[in-house]
C-alpha cells in the first residue's frame, strides 16, 4: 500500500495498480473510456487525464493519463484542477465532433457511458461547425447491431474480441480519422462471446439486436438477480422484463464466477421465455368425446390439484422423474412428494454414472474445484475429452486467459506493470502457459493448445491413468503402453510437474467413466506431489450437480417398476423424457396410466402426458442452482408470468397440501423449503445462508426490482382498467415488484442492476465492488458446497479401463456438442436456433472413403429402432472406429450415447 | 375587531365591482398559445410520425401517465407501436414536451376534455396523433440525426460527409 495525495488529501492505494484504477476504487469519479478492469490500459482515449505534481511546492504540475501512470508512494495529483477539468471537457468535445446525435433512437441511450462521461466533464455546447464523418454499418448476424457512426475510437471492442476472446474475424480497418471497427465484410460474428461487445463498447456502436425487436430503456426494465440456465457454469445474470415479456440479459458481475463476461448462449437464449410454445394453463388430455392425440383442454388450478390428488389416492405407485434443469427446491419437493425410493434422476444412464462418480470425487477428493476466477490463475491445463468451448463456454474463456497469463509473468520479470497491456504483450512475445487437449476430435480451444491428441475416450482414460501413475508411482497405471504414448506422457507430465497450479478439466461430454476416474487420479497424484492442483468436471445441466446432491435412483429402475406394474403414475419435472431417454423408454414411462408433467414449453413429453402443469421459467421463479464448481447460487423472479404458471416447487407443494401431506406444511415461503432441505441434506446445510431471507430489510425497506425512474406506471394497464393493479407481492424474497424501496447498494446476492448517481451505464459496477475489478462489496454471492479436507488422501481408482477396440462392422457413436443447438431451452430462441447446425454424422476421412460417400451425401444410420438419414461430414482426425453425431439437436434427441451402430457396409449400399 | 369589520367592508364593496364571470361555453375565453392543455403527437414536415419512441417523455412524466412501446419499420425508422396517455392522471405540467427531442409531443390550448366515463380519458396513439407539425414547424429529427432510414442513407443527414471508404488508406 502506498500513500498518494489527491487534491492534497492523503489516501491509501495499491502500488500494483494504475492511478485510474486506484482512484476509481477510492470512489473518485474520473471519466475514462478505453481502460477496462479485465483488459487493462492502453491509453487510447486521453479521457482520464489528471494533473501530477512533483512535490507539495509544485504549483504548475503536468497533465498525465491516470490509466497509464503507476501508483507510487508520495504521488501527488489533482483531479479537480481547473486546467485538467478543461482538458477533459475538450477531449470529449473532440470525441463528439463526428457523433451522429441520435441518442433518442440509440439503444444505448440511458445507459451510455459516453452520455455519462459527457455530463461528467460538463461539455454542453457543440462548437464544431464542419461536416461529420460517416460510415456504412455491417450486418453482424442475429445478435449484435452495428452503428459505426457512434464510435469514439476507444479500441475496447477489438481488444476484447481479438485479444481477450481470441476472435479472428473482427478488427480495426482504415486509418487516421477513418478507423473502422467491424468485420472484413458483412457476416455473423464467429466468436461465441460477441454479445459482450454490447457491454464492452462504451457507446451505442454495438447494441443487443434481440433487445431491438422489443426495445426498452434500462430505466423501464424490471430486473432481478438471476443465474443463467443454459449450462452448468452458473453465470450470474440480470434479465430485464417489461410488459410481461423478457427483454434482455445482462451480465451480473461476480468476481469469482463469470466476472464481466458471459457467452452468447447465456445472453441470447432468454427468448425461450417469450416463446409462443410456452404452456400457460394447466392442461388435461381430453377423454371421451373429442379425444385424440394431442387434444388437451385447460383446467382450473383448483380442479387440477383435486384431480391429481384423486390420482395419487388410487395410484398403485407414484414415480417422480427429477431434472437437471429444475431448481434444487423443485427436485427436493418432488422427492418428498413421491418418496426417496420412488425418485429417479431424469438423465441418461451414462450421465447418471458419471454424475455419481463426480459427486463421489468432489466429496472425498483432495483436489479443489476451481472457481472460474481461479481457473484463470492456473499455469498448466489438461483437458480430457471435453469440448469445453461448446459445453461450458465461459470456462473456455477463462482457460484462454489462463494460457495467456504467462505474459504477465514474463513482463513482471522486466518490471513492466501488469496493467500496461500493450507493453506486456510485446514483452511476453507470445509466451503461453501450456494447454493440452486430449479428445476425440477438434474442439473450440484448439487454437490455444500447445499439443492436441486425438483418441477414443477409452484410450484417453488409459492415458490419464498413465499420467497419474507416472506422477505418483502409487497410482495404478495401464500395462503395455506404446512408445509414442511414452513421449506424450513425458511431455504432458513434465509440463504439469513444472507448474504450480495445474488444472485438470474433464466432464460428462465423452460419456466415459474411466476418463473421469483417470482425471481424478491425475489431479490427486499431482496433489500428492505438493501441487495445488485443481480438478473441474463439466456437467451439462444448469443444476446437474444439484440434482445429484438431492439424489435418486437411475431411470432404468423406473422402467423396471413400470414393467413390473409396481407403479402406474409418473410425475416428470421439467424434463422432456424424449431428450433424456431414448424413444422406446420414454414411451414406456409415458405408458403409465397417469403421467403428469410440469414444464415450461410444450414438447414431446407434454404432448403425451395425461396432465400438464405450466411451470414458471427461471425468470419467473425463485430457487437455487448448484454450478459445476459446487457453488449454490440463488436466482430470483424477474416478473410474474401470470396465467396459470407457477413455480414447480409450488405446484408440488400444493399437490402435497391438497393430498394432506404434512411434509409440505412448512413450505409457505422459499425460506421454509430451504430450511427443510438444509436440515435434511447435510451437503446443502449452507444454502440458507447464500442470500438474505425474505424478512431481510434495509432501513425497513425491501430491495425494489424497478428502477426509481420506472415509467408508465399509471398508463401501462390503463387500456384494460383505470384501477391500477396492486403489484404482485413477493413473499419468498427480500425483493419487491415496485419502484419503492432501498435505493442504495444492496447485499451482493440481491444486486438487481448496476446503477449509481451519474453512472447510468454498466460501468456503475465500479461502485459495487470493494475494489474495482475485485469482489463485490460484501463478498461474491453463492456458497461452495465442496471443499477438500486438509488431510484428504483419497484412494486411487484402481480399475484401469481396457483400451478401445474398434469393431469391424460397427462404429461407436459418440456425441459432439454445439454451443448453439445442443442445449434444449436456448433452441427456442430464434437467434440461437438460426445459428444451430443441421443434423449430420461425422465420420473419419478413412471411413468416408471406404464407404465412397461425398461430403454432405446422405447416409442411413440406424440407432436402436430409429433410422436417420444424415449428411456425412468428414472429420480428419477422428480415431478409427468412431462416429460422431451432434447432441441434442431437434430431430436427434434421445440418443443414448455411447452406442454401437452398424456400418452400412458394402452390402447395405443399394 | 377592527380588522374583522374591515374585511366585511371590503367584501361588501365587491358587490359593486365589475363582474368577471365568463359565460362559458357560450362565450369562449382567450387562451394563450403557451397554454398547457390536451397533449397531441405531431408529424414532421414530410407528414411522417415525429415520435421516435425514445421514452424520454414517459420518464420525465412525474405521474408516470405515458406508456409506449418502441418498434422499427423495415428501413430502421423507429416509431411507437402503441402510445398511451392516461389523462385521468396527467397534471399538464408540460415536462413531456420539454423532454421531447423531436417536438413530437406538444401541449395544446384545448382544455375541453371532460368525459362522463373515466376510461375515455385514456388516449391511444390514434387519438393523439394529429396530421400537422403543431407548434413547431420545420423540424425533422431524422434530417439531423445520423441514423439511416428509408430515403435517407448514411452521410445524407445535415452536415454529414459521404461515408468513408474503409479500404482506402490515403492520408
Ligand atoms: S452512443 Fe451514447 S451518446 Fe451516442 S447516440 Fe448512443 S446514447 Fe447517445
Ligand atoms: S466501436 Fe465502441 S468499443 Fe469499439 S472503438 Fe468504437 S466506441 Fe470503442
Ligand atoms: S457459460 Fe453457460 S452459464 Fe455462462 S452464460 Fe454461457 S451458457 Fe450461461
Ligand atoms: S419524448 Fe417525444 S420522441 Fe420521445 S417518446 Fe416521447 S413523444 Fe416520442
Ligand atoms: S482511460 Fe486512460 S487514456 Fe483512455
Amino acid at each position: 500500500m502506498a500513500t498518494i495525495y489527491i487534491d492534497n488529501k492523503p489516501y491509501q492505494a495499491n502500488e500494483k495498480q494504475n492511478l485510474l484504477h486506484a482512484c476509481l476504487s477510492l470512489g473518485f469519479n474520473i471519466p475514462y473510456f478505453c481502460w477496462h478492469p479485465a483488459m487493462n490500459s492502453v491509453g487510447a482515449c486521453r479521457q482520464c487525464a489528471v494533473k501530477e505534481f512533483k512535490d507539495e511546492n509544485d504549483k504548475r504540475g503536468k497533465i498525465v493519463m491516470s490509466c497509464m501512470t503507476a501508483v507510487r508512494d508520495g504521488l501527488r495529483i489533482s483531479i479537480d484542477d481547473p486546467e485538467v477539468k478543461e482538458f477533459r471537457a475538450r477531449v470529449i468535445e473532440w470525441l463528439m465532433t463526428n457523433h451522429p446525435h441520435d441518442c433518442p433512437v440509440c439503444d444505448e441511450g440511458g445507459e451510455c457511458h459516453l452520455q455519462d462521461m459527457t455530463v461528467m466533464t460538463g461539455h454542453v455546447y457543440r462548437r464544431f461547425r464542419f461536416r461529420k464523418r460517416t460510415y456504412v454499418n455491417q450486418d453482424l448476424g442475429p445478435f449484435v447491431n452495428h452503428e459505426m457512426n457512434r464510435c469514439i475510437q476507444c479500441y475496447r471492442c477489438v481488444r476484447f474480441y481479438n485479444e481477450y476472446a481470441d476472435g479472428r474475424d473482427f478488427g480495426v480497418f482504415a486509418c487516421h480519422n477513418h478507423v473502422y471497427f467491424g468485420r472484413h465484410k458483412d457476416g455473423v460474428l464467429e466468436s461465441k462471446f460477441s454479445g459482450n461487445l454490447v457491454e464492452v463498447c462504451p457507446t451505442g456502436v454495438f447494441t443487443d439486436k434481440t433487445l431491438k425487436r422489443h426495445y426498452t430503456r434500462k430505466w423501464d426494465l424490471q430486473t432481478a438477480p438471476s443465474i443463467c440456465p443454459h449450462c452448468g457454469m452458473g453465470c450470474n445474470t440480470i434479465p430485464g422484463e417489461r410488459y410481461g415479456t423478457l427483454r434482455r440479459i445482462r451480465t451480473r458481475y461476480s468476481g469469482q464466477v463469470n466476472g464481466y463476461f458471459i457467452c452468447d448462449r447465456g445472453r441470447y437464449g432468454y427468448e425461450f421465455v417469450n416463446s409462443p410454445e410456452r404452456i400457460k394453463d394447466p392442461l388435461r388430455r381430453v377423454s371421451g368425446e373429442g379425444a385424440g392425440p394431442g387434444k388437451y383442454a385447460p383446467f382450473e388450478k383448483g380442479t387440477a390439484l383435486g384431480a391429481i390428488k384423486d390420482v395419487l389416492n388410487v395410484s398403485r405407485g407414484v414415480m417422480g422423474i427429477g431434472s437437471p434443469r429444475a431448481s434444487l427446491e423443485a427436485n427436493f419437493a418432488l422427492k418428498k412428494l413421491v418418496g426417496a425410493e420412488n425418485f429417479f434422476l431424469g438423465i441418461p444412464d451414462a450421465d447418471y454414472r458419471i454424475l455419481s462418480l463426480v459427486l463421489d470425487i468432489y466429496t472425498k477428493g483432495s483436489a479443489r474445484t476451481p472457481t472460474l476466477d481461479e481457473v484463470e490463475s492456473s499455469d498448466a491445463i489438461l483437458i480430457l475429452g471435453e469440448d469445453v468451448s461448446s459445453t461450458a463456454p465461459r470456462l473456455a474463456l477463462a482457460i484462454r486467459q489462463a494460457v495467456k497469463r504467462k505474459s504477465f509473468e514474463a513482463a513482471g520479470g522486466m518490471t513492466i506493470p501488469y496493467w500496461d497491456d500493450k507493453a506486456v504483450r510485446i514483452a511476453a512475445g507470445g509466451r503461453r502457459n501450456p494447454l493440452f487437449i486430449l479428445s476425440c476430435s477438434h474442439t473450440g480451444l484448439d487454437d490455444m493448445a500447445k499439443e492436441r491428441y486425438f483418441a477414443a475416450p477409452d484410450d484417453l482414460a488409459r492415458l490419464a491413468f498413465a499420467f497419474a501413475s507416472r506422477i505418483d508411482t502409487g497410482a495404478p497405471g495401464p500395462e503395455g503402453m506404446s512408445p509414442d504414448f511414452k513421449d506424450l506422457t513425458a511431455r504432458i507430465c513434465g509440463a504439469l510437474e513444472s507448474s504450480k497450479n495445474p488444472l485438470i478439466v474433464c466432464g460428462a461430454g465423452a460419456k466415459n467413466e474411466g476418463l473421469v476416474q483417470g482425471a481424478a487420479n491425475l489431479a490427486w497424484a499431482l496433489r500428492k506431489q505438493g501441487k495445488s492442483a485443481f480438478l473441474s468436471f463439466v456437467l451439462p445441466g444448469a443444476n446437474e450437480l444439484g440434482l445429484g446432491i438431492i439424489g435418486g435412483r437411475p431411470v432404468a429402475d423406473a422402467l423396471k417398476a413400470i414393467g413390473e406394474q409396481k407403479a402406474d403414475t409418473v410425475i416428470a419435472l421439467e424434463n422432456d423424457l424424449y431428450r433424456s431417454l431414448d424413444k422406446k423408454n420414454a414411451d414406456t414411462l409415458l405408458s403409465a396410466k397417469f403421467s403428469i408433467t410440469l414444464d415450461q414449453i410444450s414438447n414431446e413429453t407434454t404432448k403425451k402426458s395425461w396432465a400438464v402443469l405450466p411451470a414458471a421459467s427461471f425468470a419467473e421463479s425463485e430457487g437455487t442452482y448448484v454450478n459445476f464448481e459446487g457453488r449454490a447460487q440463488r436466482f430470483y423472479k424477474v416478473f410474474v408470468q401470470g396465467g396459470g404458471t407457477e413455480e414447480s416447487w409450488k405446484w408440488l407443494r400444493d399437490i402435497m397440501l391438497e393430498a394432506g401431506r404434512p411434509e409440505a406444511s412448512n413450505w409457505d415461503t422459499l425460506d421454509g423449503i430451504l430450511r427443510d432441505m438444509a436440515n435434511e441434506i447435510p451437503v446443502l446445510a449452507p444454502i440458507t445462508g447464500i442470500a438474505p431471507p425474505e424478512t431481510f430489510r434495509i432501513a425497513g425497506m425491501k430491495v425494489p426490482r424497478q428502477p426509481h425512474r420506472y415509467s408508465g406506471r399509471t398508463a401501462m394497464h390503463a387500456d384494460k382498467s383505470l384501477l391500477e393493479p396492486k403489484p404482485p407481492e413477493d413473499r419468498d424474497s427480500a425483493l419487491s415488484f415496485s419502484m419503492e424501496g432501498y435505493a442504495g447498494v444492496p447485499p451482493p446476492a440481491l444486486i438487481q442492476r448496476f446503477w449509481a448517481p451519474g453512472w447510468n451505464s454498466v460501468q456503475a459496477l465500479n461502485k459495487f465492488q470493494s475494489e474495482v475489478g475485485g469482489p463485490l462489496r460484501g463478498g461474491d454471492p453463492g456458497k461452495r458446497l465442496f471443499e477438500p479436507g486438509p488431510g484428504a488422501s483419497p484412494a486411487y481408482f484402481a480399475q484401469v479401463p481396457p483400451g478401445f477396440q474398434p469393431r469391424k462392422d460397427e462404429w461407436l457413436l459418440l456425441p459432439v456438442y454445439h454451443i448453439f443447438g445442443s442445449e434444449e431451452l436456448s433452441m427456442h430462441a430464434p437467434g440461437i436456433a438460426s445459428l444451430a447446425p443441421d443434423p449430420y454424422i461425422a465420420l473419419s476421412e478413412q471411413d468416408r472413403l471406404q464407404l465412397g460417400k461425398q461430403e454432405g451425401e446422405y447416409m442411413e444410420v440406424g440407432i436402436g429402432e430409429t433410422s436417420y438419414s444424415l449428411p456425412v461430414k468428414p472429420v480428419r482426425e477422428l480415431p478409427e472406429g468412431i462416429a460422431l453425431m451432434p447432441s441434442g439437436l431437434p430431430g436427434l434427441s434421445g440418443i443414448g450415447f455411447p452406442v454401437w451402430i452398424k456400418k452400412p457396409g458394402k452390402g447395405a449400399r443399394r | 375587531m377592527f380588522s374583522i369589520l374591515k374585511t366585511m367592508w371590503y367584501t361588501f364593496l365587491h358587490m359593486f365591482s365589475r363582474r368577471f364571470t365568463v359565460q362559458y361555453p357560450d362565450e369562449r375565453p382567450r387562451i394563450a398559445p403557451r397554454w398547457r392543455g390536451r397533449i397531441i403527437l405531431s408529424r414532421d414536415p414530410d407528414g411522417q410520425e415525429r415520435c421516435v419512441a425514445c421514452h424520454l417523455c414517459s420518464v420525465a412524466c412525474p405521474v408516470d401517465c405515458i406508456a409506449l412501446q418502441a418498434a422499427e419499420d423495415e428501413t430502421g425508422r423507429r416509431y411507437p407501436e402503441f402510445f398511451r396517455i392516461n389523462f385521468s392522471r396527467c397534471i399538464f405540467c408540460g415536462f413531456c414536451e420539454e423532454a421531447c427531442p423531436t417536438y413530437a409531443i406538444q401541449l395544446t390550448n384545448d382544455f375541453e376534455m371532460g368525459e362522463y366515463h373515466r376510461h375515455n380519458l385514456v388516449y391511444e396513439k390514434e387519438h393523439l396523433l394529429i396530421s400537422g407539425t403543431g407548434k413547431y414547424p420545420g423540424y425533422n429529427f431524422y434530417r439531423v440525426a445520423g441514423l439511416a432510414i428509408g430515403g435517407k442513407g448514411k452521410g445524407q443527414a445535415e452536415n454529414e460527409s459521404p461515408p468513408v471508404d474503409v479500404k482506402d488508406l490515403m492520408p
